[in-house]
């Protein structure tokens, strides 16, 4: 039998109250998001996979934080019209967690894999929408994920504060070359999406570099892939092409750059 | 109680019998002026093939109207058009928000239901434009003229420039009027290597044509840039303004990426007499969700596959219309898609064998100022073929003899029915509560309706041949 653990100093805990409220938030205020059906079978796709990958493995604890995130994370970002299409992505997004690993760290933050995954392969079916959300939300909940990383774990911040460092740059100094009102910035700053981007996929500990200068890199890189295309190929997705992107040269970042690696829970 | 009782057989029925006038029925009239300061866009889309139709509503001096548009490339002559008026305002009708009248049934018979629909047409003002004349000395100036031509009654240039300040005094020397504040925005537009579009009225042509009225302007281009500059004319708007985007597109609704879209008020039923003020009705809503929203938002009026329609504000724009426009793609082999589906509660789907395939008609309504939209609409193309529409119910009541113990409960739920409505109404349009009250009660929606008996003894109804209904 499995056993499920919890340990409150878990940042996960966090993650999955802050990702929780929003998705209630855009129950509430979203003409076009997701609903408790679309949840629960996201969710339900995840854990099974989960579920199969941890029996195969022979993994003794039953992890339910990872595919709750997961499950949150496509619920709240992934479009689509077929339900099915949630529990598939919940499974691609699972299974990339188990089977493309180098070393002990899988290579790609799970739900960011599995959105990438289905823009390519079912482009018909699938899109994201950048702007759902309005300035109030987006406010309040960018406040509460720096409150919950802050009260969560002291080692995150700096991929957060780092990636949004450098796209918030290249934001201003694109509205500087072109001389646009900083309004600009400000409202291409406003996009829900970037928010649980930053705070939920390219902060994930698991797949990004271990050393601090590694993530530093990383993130940069994230952030300078995502504004071109945007902006020079006019690819509204961008960010979550280059996550998967500079993901691929991440054990690269970690073999040149060797630092103690990442647990949620350190046992002592 | 009744509209559930919709049945197939009853709308193909009415369908078949009286399709054509029943589809093409206004409201309100083509012409009302519900938005003012408003422009109508049509964009069709697909593989970055791009064709914008510019409706003009222009109603000043032909002379008067000149019209500055970024665009993303060069046009050549042969990537301008002239459309007719006829089209876009069509595709206005077919997509117009649509009032849908229901009637109850006699609560003592066996349900039967006739349905009417009226649509209104919401028509809008004019373009903000500037007097303009233009001529052909600008390399001082770090302006290029790329193209010069005449298409219809439109005298075009299209510039390239270096400098924003070369450009501004440029178009200032010829006559443009641009407003506080554009250079910058010029300066942006041409950092991103976007090329302006410019077009005035050529008075021997627009003469020659025997046209009284502008015509709306179409250039194709073939450029990954799928998005609307507005910041040019929200420089010298006083106050807000008004677009209504139509697109057509292949894969499914189109939305803005960097504005958030919300779905009009829609599917509900509303008091009687908003038929007689329909106009005003949809207006008001309008004023109301965009004060909801701080007017930053787009608003999803009309996402439907242009193969059908149900119920039928006007008919589906035929294909040769829908290739003026622009959709290219027509005669391409049609890609395996989702199929379209019908709205909860939407009785039956109504194939037009006229209508395009594949063609996906989005409408978006946005009121903006240069505060709340700061930025040009980045658009994007979306899978979603889910249908929706702006669709108001009228539910006129029984009024007919009912004698039964079923009639007076079906009389003694009216009152609830009828409040919601009111209270639903005052919601979505900000209208007072007693005004909307006393309203249905003089337009016949009494809030303690009664069954209404036979005034004949019962000897004379038994042997009368029945002409109770």
């Amino acid at each position: 039998m499995y056993r499920i653990a919890i340990n409150l100093k878990d940042a996960r805990y966090y993650q999955i109250a802050t990702l929780g409220l929003l998705f209630v938030f855009q129950l509430i205020f979203s003409d076009f998001g997701s609903d408790l059906k679309v949840l629960t079978v996201t969710l339900f796709g995840a854990i099974l996979g989960q579920y199969c990958a941890q029996k195969y493995f022979s993994l003794p604890v039953l992890d339910l934080k990872s595919p709750l995130i997961t499950s949150l994370s496509l619920t709240l970002l992934l479009k689509t019209n077929f339900i099915w299409i949630y529990f598939l992505a919940a499974l691609l997004a699972m299974a990339s967690k188990f089977l493309i690993r180098i070393g002990d760290k899988h290579i790609f933050n799970p739900a960011n894999i599995a959105i990438v995954a289905l823009l390519l392969i079912a482009p018909y079916y699938v899109w994201i929408s950048p702007g759902q959300w309005g300035s109030a939300v987006w406010f309040g909940f960018g406040l509460m994920c720096f409150a919950g990383l802050v009260l969560g774990h002291a080692t995150r911040i700096d991929t957060a504060l780092f990636f949004l460092t450098s796209y918030v740059g290249l934001l201003l100094g694109r509205a500087l070359w072109l001389g646009d009102p900083l309004d600009i910035t400000m409202h291409q700053m406003q996009s829900g999406a970037l928010l649980i981007f930053t705070f939920f996929m390219i902060t994930d500990p698991k797949t990004t570099p271990d050393h601090r200068f590694g993530r530093f890199l990383f993130t940069f890189a994230v952030a300078l892939i995502g504004f071109s295309l945007q902006f020079s190929f006019q690819i509204r997705e961008g960010l979550f092409y280059a996550l998967a992107i500079v993901c691929i040269i991440r054990p690269i970042i970690d073999w040149l750059l060797v630092h103690e690696r990442f647990e949620w829970v350190t046992h002592k | 109680m009744t509209r559930l009782f919709v049945t197939i057989l009853t709308l193909g029925l009415l369908m078949s019998s009286q399709a054509f006038a029943f589809c093409g029925f206004y409201v309100s009239k083509a012409d009302t002026k519900l938005f003012n300061k408003a422009s109508k866009v049509v964009l069709a889309r697909a593989d970055d093939r791009t064709v914008i139709t510019m409706a003009n509503d222009f109603q000043g001096d032909a002379k008067d109207f000149a019209v500055v548009v970024p665009v993303p490339s060069v046009i050549t002559k042969s990537q301008v058009n002239v459309a007719e008026n006829r089209i876009i305002d069509h595709l206005d009708a077919y997509t117009a928000p649509r009032l849908v009248e229901y009637f109850d049934s006699n609560p003592c018979q066996q349900m039967h239901m006739e349905m009417m629909m009226r649509a209104a047409t919401l028509s809008d003002g004019g373009a903000n434009e500037s007097v303009m004349g233009l001529a052909k000395r600008a390399k001082s100036l770090g302006v290029t003229i790329e193209e010069e031509y005449t298409v219809g009654e439109y005298d075009i240039v299209v510039l390239s420039a270096k400098q924003s300040d070369g450009l501004l005094t440029f178009l200032n020397q010829e006559g443009y009027k641009l407003p506080k504040g554009a250079e910058k925005v010029l300066g942006s537009y041409i950092k991103q290597d976007m090329k302006f579009f410019l077009a005035k009225v050529n008075l021997d042509a627009f003469e020659k044509s025997g046209f009284t009225y502008l015509r709306p302007l179409q250039v194709a281009y073939e450029h990954k840039k799928f998005m609307l500059p507005i910041r040019l004319g929200t420089l010298n708007a006083n106050g807000p303004q008004d677009i209504i985007l139509f697109t057509l597109t292949k894969k499914g609704r189109v939305e803005p990426s960097n504005y958030r879209t919300v779905k009009i008020p829609s599917n509900e039923n509303v008091p009687l007499f908003v038929e007689n003020e329909f106009g005003e009705f949809y207006k008001s809503m309008f004023d109301t969700a965009v004060e909801q929203e701080d007017m930053k938002a787009m608003f999803l009026e009309y996402a439907w596959d242009m193969g059908w329609c149900d119920p039928c504000a006007a008919d589906p724009l035929a294909n040769e219309d829908l290739r003026t426009l622009g959709v290219w793609w027509l005669n391409a082999p049609a890609a395996k898609q989702p199929g379209p589906v019908p709205l909860p509660g939407q009785p039956r789907i109504m194939p037009v064998p006229q209508g395009g395939q594949d063609v996906f008609v989005t409408r978006l309504h946005a009121r903006y100022t240069a505060e709340t939209f700061p930025e040009d609409i980045a658009l994007q193309e979306t899978s979603d073929r889910e249908n929706f529409q702006g669709r108001y119910v009228m539910q006129h009541p029984y009024t007919g003899v009912a004698e039964c113990s079923g009639a007076d409960d079906y009389y003694a739920q009216l009152p609830e029915r009828f409040e919601k409505e009111a209270k639903y109404l005052a919601n979505i349009t900000g209208w007072d509560i007693n005004d909307i009250r006393s309203k249905m009660q003089k337009n016949g929606q009494s809030f303690d309706m009664k069954a209404k008996k036979d005034p004949r003894p019962w000897w004379e109804r038994l042997w009368a041949n029945g002409d109770d209904e």
